[in-house]
């Protein structure tokens, strides 16, 4: 009784934050659903065509042709609520932070994916993690289940796309610092494309990983401890460091291109908004 | 020893270890600096590339020298390095340590000390044999050698202290000439360096005996002349013995505050002019103040030189003075007062007026001119203020002559009894020719004085002849009839003058010797210093004496010196310091009204020196510090290096507080003198009762007082803590609002100190219930029980006010509960309470007084409360009370006693102020 609670306690805490600071972050940017932009079933109006043979007559806009000789019928913008899949990177290389300051990579994915997810949500669109075997449901609940998914640590080092559950012609968004071997990327991605799924993929990389400010003789390793290098002059490897993380941002930017991706890179020094914003619009797009 | 510079090191050999210093450099350079670990999900991509450059990343060169300077240090330090050592110049032959031994060494002396002890231990180490002479206490017989071990020489440097006055260097020039000349004798002679006549002669014969090294300060001697009164200003002149540059001294003047303790009354400065040996300062002072002023010293000297002492020349007296009959207009020269008003009013404070005024300005002495009787107050307050140490002079005159005063019976405020009518000589009517005085007796104070041969007198007052008439008797006529009597009365004395205060009955007002009498009676002060004539014939006890570095000390049974001595120069013979007889205070200073300060002047060819690179330091001590301090600086640095610093702040902060506490010195105290339980009872109301030393009774005290917290707790809003055993000797009484004093017929009686914490304690506003369980068998205040009568011994000392029986409309009877009786364990005993002023009045309508004011410091019973309070360790009643449902009744009645008690102490009279009274009338059904 006396220790069930406080478990309990520890097990909910990261849920509210995570949601309310999604909510917070998703706030900024807009509200409302999402038309697609052409008639159909929907609430909002989209326009008034003249009336056609077959209209049935409730469909006519008496206040519109009272002011004309012609009949018009107003159409309404479609609606059709859309599946968007997330693939949030939780392996161990994303629970890093190199300030006190920062929050780790993992905990600034989650965040950005679940503010994407409240955004869809309000949107209307149906929205899901691509690892479960749950369908991309809406509602407040699925942003519940997702947030407490994303709060469940992972074990590999480093993460590979898991595409579980990708609908047809649902947009999927994968955040991840993808700096674990890129095969698995291109192959979900090449699987993804065939599906007709497009998206997105968000990099986010701490500011120490883009800057490496080391030097002296440091023993380098993995946040789960599998990998590891010793360099008795770290400042030397500065250079062909930056150059193998350059030529790893162009590679995953050329696999977005030819599988009609987008690609963007977001540090964990930066406002989370903007990627945010960035993903939003990338998403918007397309839908 | 080896030395560098001014440096030399007790170790060198240790020194040969800075070689390897370049090989630390060599090694520090090849051992690489341990790898950091990081986390780092980036190093994936850091896989498979290599360093190019093979050669580690070196520590720092500053890092490097950070390390070598600590260790260089500790080398350094640890071969013991001195500064200014002492340059161990092997001699041969005996040596003496000549030191002179005046006051002007005094402000130096650990210095001259030390100087003799080096050169002693020099001399110890060379296996030398060697003599320490004082100048004042030459060696008694002429070329007598005291040649020691060096070190047994040295042993007795401690004891020696300089004399309070300047030596004379006759005795060892005598001395000096008669030493053998062959002996080879080395001198250091530590120079006071003031002037002496035979100084020279003495340095000429010592540089003949053998190599004479004089040690001698630079810095000019400072001394004091005796304060004196100019103008009615005091002066006071500095001295010194070498006219330098211009110097600024401060001098203080310290005497007894009005509460008897002894402080700065006044502070001057002295300028000396360049060139200048003389500085002056005239101070205006109140008399009053000036009066106190025990002696001026130069401020930051200690030296007796720079004492001079104060006394009665420095000092005016309050006289006091009063006519036997006023309203006699015009007739000034005939005034009994008119010739002592002229005698006393250069040097003294004269005051006029009513006795009772006088008597209340409390005066040095006070003189009635012919006054025969007083009013039975005056005289009773005149009476007082003699026996406290007030000195009555009185002059006879014709309304003495005529009255009762002193006939029949002794008179307190008169030496002897007197006859009727007194006598007169000389006149139309007598035989005899007026009388002349007889010479003074050896026990007079007059003793001494020279009788001019016109002083006649004519007519007196006659004592009683009696057993004590011849030893009160101090002067007496030509016949042998009394003239001047005395007698003590307390600490004073009474003197009567059987002549008058003018020229009616005698000449003697007209003399000079009338003067020198009141001066020897010490009514005046002479105006400066004593003469010798002045102090043939006396004897002068000496009280205070100053020591050599100008500290006063009681000058115990030493023998009396003779008047005349007492102006010569101080010597060994004439100390200086305080001397009285009787009344009179004479100062002996150092440096007399006329002395002048000199230099000492060396023959040619002796130099004084004195070391100026001051005393050897040992120096490791710093070193070891500094080679700590760099390494701990090396720890940060290598922190900082590595970038550990970075990461964890908390961690270098930690590093450096342990470094600051290694490299701080001095020892951490704990904070003494509160114990935890007086903390913990300042947290919170706690209850309090005396340890009486009686287990039992000590119990059921606490018990008592558990169970009374417990009711307090839950039945109102003060939340007791346990309580506490208070022992009286040792406890803080402070903390606790109530003590429970159960009183026991073998209590031990407080200490003086313990009584008065409690008294404290008492007036702080605390209160004491005072128990004595015996209300079963006594009513209070019988006394019959042993505890009653404990209880009465035990309270004697303590401040308590006036008691009454609880008032039916005491604050206790509705602090909290409306309470009619206060039983304890026994029922029904009256208490007793602080009495209510006796103006308190009870307004219309009100059913209580208004007694606005106050805690009652003490209440007091016999009813065993806390043997109704008591409860165990399950709070159940620990003893019975009374039997079946009126024993519960009066249980409950007890308890609600107690809280109204605590609620009173806590509360005060708040629920005796009249703003309650209507809720308490509606309450009480009225």
């Amino acid at each position: 009784m006396t220790r069930l609670r406080p478990r309990a306690e520890a097990l909910a805490d990261p849920l509210p934050p995570l949601l309310a600071r999604a909510r917070h972050l998703a706030a900024g940017i807009v509200l409302g659903e999402h038309g697609r932009r052409r008639p159909g079933l929907g609430d909002a109006f989209w326009q008034f065509r003249p009336a056609q043979p077959g209209d049935p007559a409730r469909a006519i806009d008496w206040r519109r042709s009272a002011r004309s000789d012609q009949h018009f019928v107003q159409e309404k913008e479609w609606q059709a609520a859309q599946a968007v899949m997330f693939w949030v990177d939780r392996a161990a290389s994303m629970r890093f932070a190199s300030g006190k300051g920062l929050e780790t990579k993992a905990e600034r994915a989650a965040l950005i994916a679940l503010a994407t997810a409240i955004l869809l949500v309000n949107g209307g669109e149906r929205v899901g993690l691509s690892e479960t075997e749950a369908p991309p449901m809406r509602g407040p609940l699925q942003l519940e289940r997702i947030a407490a998914a994303l709060a469940e640590p992972g074990a590999p080092d480093y993460g590979a796309p898991h595409l579980a559950t990708l609908p047809r012609h649902a947009r999927a968004v994968f955040l991840s610092d993808f700096l674990g071997p890129l095969d698995p990327v291109e192959a979900a991605l090449t699987t993804a494309a065939d599906r007709g799924v497009t998206g997105a993929l968000l990099q986010v990389l701490d500011p120490a990983e883009e800057g490496f400010p080391y030097g002296g003789r440091t023993v380098f390793q993995s946040v789960g401890g599998s990998v590891a290098h010793e360099t008795r002059q770290a400042g030397d490897l500065k250079a062909r460091y930056l150059d193998r993380l350059a030529e790893r941002k162009a590679r995953l930017d050329e696999l977005a291109r030819r599988t009609g991706w987008q690609y963007h890179l977001h540090h964990t020094g930066d406002a989370p908004s903007s990627a945010l914003l960035w993903l939003y619009r990338a998403l918007e797009g397309r839908i | 020893m080896f030395s560098l510079g001014p440096i030399g090191f007790s170790a060198p050999w240790l020194l040969l270890a800075l070689v390897a210093l370049p090989v630390l450099w060599w090694l520090l350079r090849a051992v690489p600096p341990a790898p950091i670990r990081r986390v780092f999900p980036g190093v994936i991509l850091l896989l498979g590339l290599d360093d190019k450059d093979h050669e580690t990343d070196r520590t720092p060169w500053w890092l490097l020298l950070l390390r070598l300077l600590a260790v260089a240090a500790m080398i350094v330090g640890f071969a013991g390095p001195v500064l200014n050592p002492e340059p161990r110049v092997p001699g041969s032959g005996p040596l003496v340590v000549l030191i002179d031994d005046g006051w002007a060494a005094a402000p130096d002396w650990p210095a001259r000390i030390e100087a003799a002890e080096r050169a002693l231990k020099t001399a110890q180490a060379a296996g030398r044999r060697a003599a320490v002479v004082l100048v004042s206490q030459p060696p008694r017989d002429p070329g007598e050698l005291p040649l020691r071990a060096a070190g047994d020489a040295a042993a007795a440097l401690p004891g020696l202290a300089p004399r309070p006055f300047a030596p004379d260097h006759g005795p060892m020039l005598d001395w000096a000439r008669g030493l053998d000349a062959s002996a080879q004798v080395e001198t250091l002679w530590l120079s006071d360096g003031l002037e002496s006549p035979a100084r020279a002669d003495l340095a000429g014969v010592l540089a003949d005996l053998g190599p004479l090294t004089v040690l001698e300060p630079p810095a000019p001697r400072l001394g004091l002349r005796p304060a004196r009164i100019e103008g009615g200003m005091v002066q006071v002149t500095a001295l010194r013995s070498r006219p330098a540059g211009a110097q600024e001294i401060a001098i203080t003047g310290l005497g007894p505050d009005p509460a008897g303790v002894e402080r700065a009354l006044v502070r001057a400065t002295l300028d000396f002019a360049d060139g200048a040996s003389e500085a002056r300062a005239e101070l205006s002072l109140p008399p009053e103040l000036r009066n106190r002023v025990a002696r001026f010293e130069i401020e930051g000297l200690r030296a007796a030189g720079a004492v001079t002492l104060a006394d009665d020349s420095l000092r005016r007296r309050k006289v006091a003075l009063i006519e036997g009959g006023a309203g006699r207009e015009g007739l000034e020269l005939l005034s009994p007062l008119h010739y002592l008003r002229e005698a006393l009013t250069p040097t003294a404070e004269v005051l006029e007026g009513p006795l009772a005024d006088l008597v209340a300005t409390g005066p040095d002495v006070i003189i009635l001119a012919d006054v025969a009787t007083l009013a039975p107050a005056g005289a009773e307050a005149l009476q007082t203020w003699v026996a406290e140490g007030g000195l009555l002079l009185r002059f006879a005159g014709p309304r003495l002559a005529a009255a009762d005063a002193g006939r029949g019976d002794d008179d307190p405020l008169l030496p002897v009894r007197l006859r009727a009518g007194g006598r007169s000589l000389g006149g139309a009517m007598s035989w005899g020719a007026p009388r002349a005085l007889a010479p003074f007796a050896e026990d007079s104070p007059f003793y001494g004085l020279a009788i001019p041969d016109d002083v006649t007198v004519s007519a007196q007052v006659l004592a009683e002849p009696g057993p004590a008439l011849a030893e009160r008797t101090i002067a007496a006529l030509a016949d042998g009839t009394p003239l001047v009597t005395r007698k003590a009365l307390g600490d004073g004395q009474v003197v009567l003058v059987h002549s008058t205060a003018n020229a009616e009955w005698s000449s003697l007002p007209l003399s000079g010797l009338f003067v020198q009498m009141l001066e020897r009676l010490a009514v005046s002060t002479p105006a400066g210093s004593p003469d010798r004539g002045e102090l043939a014939g006396t004897t002068w006890l000496p009280e205070r004496l100053l020591d050599g570095f100008g500290a006063l000390s009681d000058a115990g049974d030493r023998p009396g010196i003779a008047g005349e001595a007492l102006t010569g120069t101080p010597g060994p013979e004439l100390l200086p310091g305080l001397y009285r007889a009787e009344a009179r205070r004479v100062a002996v200073n150092v440096l007399g009204p006329e002395a002048v300060l000199g230099a000492a002047d060396w023959p040619m060819g002796i130099t004084p020196e004195w070391q100026d690179a001051g005393p050897e330091r040992d120096l490791s001590g710093w070193l070891l510090m500094a080679a700590l301090a760099l390494l701990a600086a090396d720890i940060l640095a290598a922190l900082a290096l590595s970038g550990r610093l970075a990461h964890g702040a908390g961690s270098a902060a930690a590093g450096l507080a342990l470094a600051l506490v290694v490299l701080t010195p001095g020892e951490t105290r704990a904070q003494d003198g509160i114990d935890l339980a007086t903390i913990a009872a300042a947290d919170n109301v706690t209850l309090a009762y005396v340890r009486t030393g009686n287990p039992g009774i000590d119990r059921v005290s606490e018990a008592g007082l558990a169970g009374l917290s417990d009711q307090i707790f839950m039945r109102s809003s003060v939340e007791p803590s346990p309580p506490a055993g208070v022992d009286l000797e040792a406890d803080e009484l402070a903390v606790y609002p109530l003590i429970y004093w159960p009183v026991t017929a073998d209590q031990p009686t407080p200490s003086d100190a313990a009584y008065a914490r409690l008294n404290a304690y008492l007036r702080a506003g605390g209160m004491i219930l005072f128990d004595t369980r015996d209300g079963d068998i006594a009513g209070f205040g019988s006394g019959t029980t042993a505890e009653g009568a404990r209880l009465r011994s035990l309270a004697r000392p303590l401040d308590i006010p006036p008691l009454e029986p609880v008032p039916s409309d005491h604050v206790l009877t509705r602090a909290f509960y409306l309470l009619n009786d206060f039983p304890g364990r026994h029922a029904g005993r009256e208490i007793w309470v602080e009495a209510a002023p006796p103006d308190a009045e009870r307004a219309d309508g009100m059913p209580f007084r208004n007694l606005n004011d106050g805690v009652t410091p003490v209440v007091i019973g016999g009813n065993d409360w806390a043997g109704a309070w008591a409860v165990d360790e399950t709070g159940q009643p620990m003893l019975p009370v009374g039997r079946g449902y009126a024993g519960e009744r009066q249980r409950e009645m007890a308890y609600r006693f107690g809280v109204n008690l605590v609620m009173h102490v806590l509360t005060g009279n708040y629920k005796s102020d009249q703003v309650h009274v209507p809720a308490l009338l509606e309450r009480l059904g009225q």
